[in-house]
């Protein structure tokens, strides 16, 4: 009798305590936009500004990888969210998923500041549930200043010369490191044809031989250091290292690139659309959206931001002044459905390969 | 004798390589934080600039303070249930293998299977995750770790004397609170320091665990965010204060209870 | 102890009884879960590909486990043989790094290891000019990481029979004519048994489902279980194949266990004869 009131008495104490701690420790009542993002890919005061400007406040959260932030929104049916930037074909995903909300172009008036080859893009022609923030190239990074001769084909990259040997890296994320093949190879970047898949899996399982490691968020800052001498980068995280480092150059090999797009998506779970809206049309202010170019050295689909570019900015980064012409006869990476599977089965075997 | 010379100076060599290993790389970090430069390149000069630029970190600020709430509110709970049960497991004297296991699984049980099977109840209850969802996390494999260093102390617990307090009229928390928690009270303060210590440090179940955000961002996050987005130096000087912290915690722990480490 | 029964079963039991329900169902084409049954989850674990990775996930952790052991074994052997006053001392010291966080000590690590880290700028201070050496990335940095985080508890498990040991038995095999190196392999090892078995699990189970390590020192070129169930849920979005890998990791962790359960019994058997024996 004595330990059941014991007992009784503690499950009274334990549940007190249950309560108190979530009580403690529930989300506050979310009345901020809540914008996840790559770290550093916007500016630092962007909130602030954007606060001053329409009075919303919101805060930024970051995610390492495209991959990481789709765990989450799928995990979480895509709650806790206003805004996400992801790469294009994880907008079209998203969208498949039924967790995107339509865009409404009524409440973007800065759409028309987009190229209009913007508005067209495969992936959502229209604009009809993502607007793309920046768009660019994948190609080679190298150290012009220790690379004997300059890269011109991804075979340098994927079968390098002896003096580069365990000094390149590749991008560790399943699509862009399959790309590097597929067009090597000169298959379409959404090739989903088993045999020639197979190729291009043979293809990368030979270059992880001289390969330093994977990498999607350092590479630059490991050619800055000198640890790796070539790596597969996207020209804008190239252009991180050029600015430390003006020996280093950006080449798009001849066998080409694919055209990324880096889009903002608004979720169909956010309790603040309107102010959703109002963010993505604060960044494609033709200002701000500048300031986006010229501090995180990427492309914008911007057109009276991209031409407010200083004449010394684009030479210090020849990569920024690409015309927009060139830049959009590459092929985007599309959702490729359920062939995704093999694409992520091929790059466990990849990485698993000695 | 000769023999015994050769054998005392290897034992002594074996210590002084061994403990070289283990603080060899951590005291590296503790230097880099105060070199000037920060770099592991050249000594550049004594400085606490690292410091002071993480006090104005404020996304580390912030993920400081959600590790805190974490590590206290998780502890807090994790003792008052594992103490409890470490009492009705040794009360009761004989019990299964199942119960056994059940309290032993948390600590065994790999950190990644925890973590996303969380991940998926969670997910499934349509529950919204944060703090209060690693908190939730953390309890499970604290409470385990509570609960076994109190059972220890338990075991050369004469029962006798509880019966005899009963047996004088005492009600069972008077008992209690008069009798078996002082005999406890070293090792159920040891145990909370414990769990506190393993709270703070945890990454695997908080990472898959955490809502959207800053509000659910603890330390260790912050620094697995910041080892794989480049490194500044910056996490020499956080490394230094982590560390800090938990070995005062350990210590604290140890010095109240001998024999989490020694038993 | 019912309010911690509930949380451990709510918390605990039910979410990885979750996770094997998971195992049985099929993936929807993005991500999310397709309510079919299914067994090809588990037919997939046994795939050359993933069966592949098991046997180089166990390969790694079983090369850090025995160097782990090894090294903590003879730390152990050194400690338990010191002054008596001192070692707790050296204990608590041994223990100590174990308590401070895991990334940071794995992080110290690619301080130490990387192409311009402070080994290179040591070995070009004594005067070295060739190429910097390349260990950051290797399989050799991932299983130093791992060695390095999990080698204090080897120590610890290792010490607890070696302080144990009956004194009187290593002098009565010496007495018996039995060489030192005869005397530690006949009579002192299988007596530490216990403590070795129960390290080496710790180290195994703990290196097996690992994650963290290879991802920063393996640079991604290792893939280990554990990245392969971080994959399945947070970037191939392919949760049930994700709880079938997970549940095969508790497979091997169960069967490890019940193999050091086995070498504990069988020691014990021992240990009671051999000090019966010596106290008589």
């Amino acid at each position: 009798m004595t330990a059941t009131s014991l007992r009784r008495r503690a499950l009274k104490i334990s549940s007190i305590a249950l309560g108190l701690a979530l009580a403690l420790s529930a989300p506050a009542a979310a009345a901020n936009l809540v914008i996840s993002n790559w770290d550093g890919y916007m500016a630092p005061d962007a909130m602030a500004a954007f606060k001053t400007a329409t009075g919303v406040s919101g805060e930024v959260v970051v995610h390492a990888t495209n991959e990481e932030i789709m765990g989450k929104l799928i995990a979480a049916g895509g709650k806790g969210y206003d805004v996400v930037f992801v790469s294009s074909p994880f907008a079209e995903v998203l969208n498949k998923l039924g967790l995107t909300e339509p865009v409404d172009p009524a409440k973007i008036p800065n759409l028309a500041n987009l190229y209009p080859e913007a508005t067209k893009l495969p992936h959502d022609v229209g604009n009809t549930f993502s607007v793309p923030y920046t768009w660019g190239t994948t190609g080679l990074c190298y150290r012009s200043d220790l690379v004997k001769t300059a890269p011109t084909s991804w075979s340098d990259l994927l079968a390098p010369a002896d003096e580069l040997k365990g000094k390149t890296t590749m991008l560790a994320t399943d699509r862009w490191l399959l790309a590097a093949g597929q067009l090597d190879k000169g298959y379409s970047v959404n090739e989903t044809d088993p045999a020639k898949m197979a190729e291009v899996k043979d293809l990368l399982i030979s270059a992880k031989k001289t390969l330093l490691a994977y990498d999607d968020t350092t590479f630059y800052s490991k050619l800055v250091s000198g640890e790796a001498l070539m790596v597969q980068a996207w020209d804008g995280w190239c252009n991180y290292g050029i600015a430390d480092k003006p020996e280093i150059k950006y080449v798009i090999p001849k066998e080409g690139s694919d055209l990324w797009v880096d889009t903002m998506v608004v979720m169909k779970a956010s309790e603040h659309k309107d102010d959703a809206f109002k963010f993505i049309n604060f960044m494609l202010d033709a200002k701000n959206h500048a300031w986006a170019a010229q501090n995180i050295d990427y492309k914008v689909p911007n057109k009276p931001a991209m031409e407010s570019l200083p004449a010394d900015f684009l030479a210090k980064f020849p990569n920024m002044a690409m015309p927009v012409a060139d830049l959009v006869k590459f092929e985007q990476l599309r959702d490729v459905g359920e062939a995704q599977r093999d694409y992520s089965k091929i790059v466990s075997e990849i990485k698993a390969a000695q | 004798m000769n023999q015994s010379l050769t054998r005392t100076l290897g034992m002594r060599t074996i210590l002084v390589l061994v403990f070289a290993f283990l603080y060899i790389p951590i005291a590296v970090l503790v230097a880099l934080s105060f070199n000037e430069g920060g770099l592991p390149t050249a000594w550049s000069g004594f400085s606490l600039k690292w410091y002071a630029s993480l006090a104005g970190n404020s996304a580390i600020l912030s993920a400081a303070l959600n590790t805190l709430i974490v590590a206290l509110v998780s502890t807090a709970i994790a003792t008052l249930l594992g103490t409890l049960l470490a009492i009705g497991v040794e009360m009761r004297r004989q019990y299964g293998k199942g119960l056994e296991a059940l309290i032993f699984a948390p600590m065994i049980i790999p950190d990644i299977v925890l973590a996303i099977a969380l991940l998926s109840f969670f997910s499934m209850l349509n529950l919204t995750m944060g703090l209060h969802t690693i908190i939730l996390a953390h309890v499970v494999f604290n409470l385990a770790f509570v609960c076994s260093v109190v059972r220890a102390r338990l075991k050369s617990f004469d029962w006798s004397i509880v019966e005899a307090s009963a047996d004088l009229g005492a009600s069972a928390v008077t008992t209690f609170r008069r009798v078996t928690l002082p005999v406890i009270a070293p090792a159920v303060i040891a145990g909370a320091l414990l769990a506190f210590t393993l709270s703070v440090d945890e990454f695997i179940i908080a990472f898959f665990t955490a809502g959207a955000g800053r509000a659910s961002t603890t330390l260790p996050m912050q620094i697995y965010a910041m080892i794989r987005f480049g490194i500044t130096p910056e996490i020499n000087a956080l490394a230094t204060i982590v560390m800090a912290v938990s070995i005062t915690a350990l210590t604290l722990s140890q010095r109240l209870n001998r024999g989490i480490i020694g038993q | 102890m019912a309010p911690a029964l509930v949380w451990l079963t709510a918390l605990m039991v039910v979410p990885c009884a979750l996770v094997l329900a998971l195992a049985f169902f099929r993936r929807g084409i993005y991500g999310g879960i397709d309510y079919t049954f299914t067994l090809e989850n588990f037919g997939l674990v046994f795939d050359p590909l993933y069966a592949g990775i098991f046997l180089k996930s166990a390969r790694i952790a079983g090369t850090a486990t025995l160097i782990a052991v090894v090294i903590g074994y003879a730390a152990a052997y050194a400690i338990a043989a010191a002054p008596r006053r001192w070692q707790p001392v050296f204990l608590f010291f041994a223990v100590l790094p174990f308590w401070s966080n895991y990334l940071i000590r794995t992080y110290a690590w690619i301080v130490l290891l990387n192409r311009e880290g402070l080994i290179t700028q040591l070995l070009r201070w004594f005067g070295y000019t060739g190429e910097p050496p390349s260990m950051l990335y290797t399989e050799g940095a991932v299983i130093a990481g791992l060695v390095y985080n999990y080698l204090p508890f080897v120590i610890l498990a290792c010490y607890a029979p070696l302080s144990r040991l009956n004194p009187e038995l290593a002098e009565a095999s010496r007495d018996l004519g039995a060489s030192a190196a005869t005397t530690f392999r006949r009579v002192i090892l299988p007596l530490t048994v216990p403590g070795i078995a129960a390290g080496a699990v710790f180290v195994f189970v703990l290196s097996i489902g690992n994650f963290v390590t290879p991802a920063l020192l393996g640079g991604g070129r290792f893939q280990m279980i554990g990245n392969l169930v971080y994959d399945q849920f947070l970037t191939a979005n392919d949760w049930p194949f994700g709880a079938a890998l997970a549940m095969a990791l508790i497979a091997i962790m169960l069967l490890v266990l019940m193999a050091q359960a086995l070498a504990a019994d069988r020691a014990a058997g021992r240990a009671a004869e051999a000090n019966g024996g010596a106290d008589g």
